[in-house]
């Protein structure tokens, strides 16, 4: 369903609201990266995470609070299938593949090269 | 012995010389407007080190190697080495006192440490304590990046009030006997905190205690700022720089043309992109040595008040929430007598 025109502005008001906590409040870049991970979760919980996805596509799932819902997501169908331990096996569940990935980028990218500034 | 002028403040009664100074700089200094008044400008970041501390611990030797030669000194001759940087544990400075083999004084006023170093200094030499003492201090954006703030990796937007940490190192003798310019006073700064917690505007945090300094400086040598050719502070940037002015006018002190600040200085706002400006040890250094130094020996400036200043927070303290102490020392430097 989702479009290049809603992905771009969907995923410009993503930026727009990072950009505006970053310049007018104190938070850190690391309390507005871990903030946008909780509210994709919650939003995530609620089910409208993937519904926002549905309509902008790349637009909501690029955005680190993909991570949030896929976190969340992983967690609640695990837990459907395996109970309370699910909670713990299943939140990395969708998002091993992103974490493995950044892992052995970063390794592969530390090995043949070297810093440059 | 010089008696105090006041609580703060020292002025000499034989005022020991800035006998040699020395500088050298990273690329980007070097592409600076003040570039032409290094001694040597590096072609790269690394400087074929393996790391960024390396390259750093490279720069602050070869810093010191020009400083002797410059004036034609013999390492022997110099009785203290006094220095300091922004690393943990002060490591540029206390590797490269491992190979000068000198009695060493390591010190920390993140900074403020050229101002401060050339204080001891001048201290140590008045008092008849040495002859000679070389004074050292180094900054490397990389290495400060990481210790301080954010790896490049990280690609981190950089706000308006941020300030860049200059690549570079300086070295300086203060003799008993040489070449003028002499320090004919120092000011030693008390730490103030304003409780700012904001590490990427330091220029911010600092400017108060720049401003506690000048006025200490001007009330107890009863000097007002047009004693001075220049006035400048270490690195408070543009928007330091205008809050100090603030302060002090206040306070019944205008700084006028004669101020400026060596972070303003030291690059080309409009072209390289350093928001506020520059900042580090070698902010100062590299203005304060290289710069103003070659503009006295000139003859353009006569009287310079050289205002370094330090932010003294730790990444640990601030991620406890605490807020940035900070602390500024004032050199006088004067061509002639000076006495």
């Amino acid at each position: 369903m989702g479009t290049y025109l809603t992905a771009f502005i969907v995923g410009g008001l993503f930026c727009l609201v990072g950009q505006l906590l970053f310049d007018l409040t104190k938070f850190t870049p690391g309390h507005i990266l871990s903030g946008f991970v909780v509210a994709g979760g919650i939003l995530g919980s609620l089910g409208l995470y993937d519904r926002l996805i549905q309509f902008a596509g790349a637009g909501a799932s690029l955005p680190i609070s993909s991570f949030g819902n896929a976190l969340v997501k992983g967690a609640m169908s695990e837990a459907a299938r395996r109970g309370v331990i699910g909670v713990l096996t299943g939140m990395f569940e969708l998002t091993s593949t992103g974490i493995t990935a950044a892992i052995f980028f970063a390794f592969l990218i530390a090995v043949f090269f070297n810093p440059k500034g | 012995m010089s008696p105090k002028a006041g609580k703060h403040s020292i002025l000499f009664d034989a005022p020991p010389y800035l006998a040699s100074a020395a500088t050298v700089a990273g690329p980007r200094e070097g592409q600076g407007p003040l570039g032409p008044d290094f001694d040597l400008i590096y072609k790269d970041l690394l400087l074929e080190q393996k790391s960024f501390e390396a390259a750093e611990r490279k720069m602050l030797a070869d810093a010191c190697a020009l400083a002797l030669e410059k004036g034609n000194y013999r390492l022997e001759q110099m009785d203290y080495f006094l220095a300091g940087d922004l690393l943990n544990q002060i490591t540029a400075s206390s590797y490269c006192a491992a190979k000068l083999a000198l009695p060493f004084f390591g010190l920390y006023g993140a900074c403020s440490t050229l101002a401060l170093s050339l204080a001891l200094g001048a201290i140590l030499v008045a008092a008849g304590f040495a002859t000679n003492v070389l004074a050292a201090t180094s900054s490397h954006n990389c290495s400060s990046e990481r210790q301080f703030r954010y790896p490049t990796e990280y690609g981190f937007q950089r706000p308006l009030q941020a300030q860049w940490t200059v690549t570079g190192a300086g070295a300086a003798v203060i003799g008993a006997e040489g070449q003028p310019p002499r320090i004919t006073a120092v000011t030693t700064g008390k730490v103030v905190d304003f409780n700012q917690n904001d590490p990427l505007g330091l220029g911010v945090a600092m400017a108060p205690a720049a401003a506690s300094t000048l006025l200490l400086h001007f009330q107890e040598l009863q000097r007002n700022p047009s004693y001075y050719d220049l006035i400048v502070t270490g690195d408070l940037g543009k928007v330091g720089m205008a809050l100090n002015r603030q302060i002090l006018a206040r306070s019944g002190y205008q700084l006028d043309d004669n101020y400026n600040d060596c972070g303003v200085m030291i690059y080309n706002p409009d072209l390289q992109q350093v928001e506020s400006g520059g900042s580090g040890c070698a902010c100062s250094a590299l203005v304060g040595l290289g710069h103003i130094w070659r503009r006295m020996q000139e003859g353009e400036l006569k009287r310079v008040l050289l205002v370094s200043t330090g932010a003294l927070h730790s990444p640990t303290t601030l991620a406890q929430g605490e807020s940035i102490p900070s602390i500024a020392h004032a050199v006088a430097l004067e061509m002639g007598d000076g006495s």
